[in-house]
């Protein structure tokens, strides 16, 4: 923390961007809004609530695991071989190193984003309503935790994937921001419930909101998002363990 | 002035550059593929927003296709977020030994950098630009002139991105860490050009600004509208002769800060 704000004009300016990058994902969806005033069926109120819970939970998990996307670069330097020598968890460790303050900002501002979202979007407000929509966020954070998790462990096999985890880790990050009904074709099938993208901000928002899947998925759906967010976070775990074990070092 | 052994010399590193992405083999496959995927995801998003009154600021569904699959194969040609060696070299010294070579800094950049990019077009730009044609209506050009045209606009967009990212390195000459300019670079480039949605969508006075004060639609949306033959082929030449216009622009704001930056460089030790 203290050696990044070291070169302080750069810190600077790196903090001001991140939090601008977020901001381009809210700008963007207005953009569109702007051009025509539904997207996929959705009013601009309910869209904004599912860019809210996604713009906590994505950043948040970023904040937390996101610098386990480095694996690549410890397994090709070795680094990764004093990770594992340690008594720490490795996970743990790689979470821990080069720890990002500046993501910090982020998740105050998806909180922000989410907590506005909440007020302007017609929720029909009851009990277990308010305990989806503490839960929900938290739940989302755990699912891209769990995706971060994955797409890094696949660089013990196959070292040059970073950019195949970026394609489900931040590409996941807009799937779940929009609603399902935008995409079409195998790709809303492999991605939305597929991966089960959908289940981070999409099901949850229309179970907030009250209103039914149009295309007809089953209401009590709507409500499993910390289910599923634990099932990922599971398969994530036993993932990355085998492919702990699977790892034999650079050699020499 | 630029002396027949110097091209020959430029030549080599392109083709170095070239050969060494040929052997990324992985990198390449992983990148195609993450292009291919936000391709689909940009597409439906813009063809939903297209759904009710069938056009965008002017763009057609099909040209809307085109529009985001060409730029998902452009992505990695004009590469906007370039690799960190330059900087990497200032923070460290060893650009001295660059500067010890007889090949001028910011030639050696572009050089270097037009090597990547062929590479690319030949794997990173088919790819995506095959799967949305298998996938999607496209709307192909009307006049073949327009083929021709693309390419120049596409090799003035790379060379354009390359001065620009050489201009974002050589802020590494003060600051050390880039990672802020870095930032600050991808965000403000990728919205002006038109990464995230067509530049027209945005208020008039707005993309006048972009067009005529900022170097960013040379990066993308001036190959993209050629290809869509917006406002037709003069229009196309127009927005070629803009893209050249920048060029000369940016190699020579590039070169001012060069000289400055090597001013202000000390080498340490014996």
């Amino acid at each position: 923390m203290r050696a990044q704000s070291q070169y302080r004009l750069s810190f600077v300016l790196e903090l001001v961007f991140s939090t601008v990058v977020t901001s381009m994902d809210l700008a963007t969806v207005w953009v569109l809004f702007a051009v025509n005033d539904s997207l996929g069926g959705f009013a601009g109120p309910d869209v904004l609530l599912m860019v809210g819970i996604a713009a906590f939970a994505f950043p948040a998990a970023d904040l937390v695991v996101g610098n386990v996307e480095k694996l690549r670069y410890y397994v090709r330097s070795g680094l990764f071989d004093a990770v594992l020598l340690r008594p720490l968890s490795a996970l743990g460790q790689l979470s821990a190193m080069d720890f990002a303050s500046r993501k910090v900002g982020r998740v105050v501002q998806g909180t922000v984003i989410y907590v506005v979202a909440l007020a302007v979007a017609p929720v029909q407000w009851s009990v277990p309503v308010a305990v989806l929509v503490v839960l929900t966020p938290l739940a989302g954070a755990v699912f891209f935790g769990a995706i971060f998790v994955a797409g890094a462990t696949v660089a013990f096999w196959w070292i040059d994937s970073g950019e195949i985890s970026n394609a489900f880790t931040y590409g996941g990050k807009d799937v779940a921001a929009y609603p399902a009904t935008v995409f079409g074709g195998l790709f809303r099938r492999f991605f939305t419930y597929g991966l089960g993208f959908a289940f981070v901000a999409y099901l949850p928002a229309l179970a907030m909101l009250g209103r039914s899947e149009p295309l007809g998925v089953p209401d009590w759906l709507r409500w499993c998002s910390p289910l599923t967010s634990l099932t990922a976070a599971t398969l994530a775990g036993l993932f990355w363990r085998t492919g702990v074990r699977h790892y034999r070092s650079t050699g020499s | 002035m630029v002396s027949t052994s110097a091209v020959r010399v430029l030549a080599a590193l392109a083709g170095a550059e070239f050969r060494r992405y040929v052997t990324y083999r992985q990198a390449t496959v992983a990148g195609a593929f993450t292009n291919t995927v936000f391709g689909f995801l940009r597409c439906y998003v813009l063809l939903s927003v297209a759904a009710t009154t069938g056009q965008v600021a002017g763009y057609s569904p099909g040209q809307l296709v085109t529009y985001v699959w060409v730029g998902q194969g452009l992505l990695a040609v004009v590469n906007y977020w370039g690799n960190q060696e330059l900087p990497d070299r200032v923070r460290t010294g060893q650009v001295v030994s660059d500067l010890l070579r007889p090949v001028d800094l910011m030639a050696g950049f572009l050089a270097a950098d037009t090597g990547r990019a062929g590479h690319a077009m030949l794997t990173r730009f088919v790819v995506p630009v095959a799967v949305g044609l298998l996938a999607f209506d496209f709307a192909l050009p009307a006049h073949a002139v327009t083929y021709a045209l693309f390419a120049v606009s596409v090799v003035l967009a790379v060379l354009v991105c390359s001065a620009c990212r050489y201009l974002v390195s050589l802020t590494a000459f003060w600051l050390l860490d880039i990672r802020g300019a870095q930032m600050a670079w991808v965000v403000v480039s990728g919205v002006g050009s038109g990464l995230y949605f067509p530049l027209a969508v945005l208020p008039d006075w707005l993309v006048t600004v972009l067009w005529v004060g900022t170097p960013f639609p040379s990066l993308l949306q001036a190959p993209l509208d050629v290809l869509i033959e917006r406002g037709g082929t003069g229009h196309g030449l127009l927005l070629v002769a803009g893209q050249a216009v920048w060029l000369a622009v940016m190699v020579g704001v590039g070169r001012l800060v060069q000289r400055r930056a090597l001013r202000r460089l000390v080498v340490q030790g014996g």
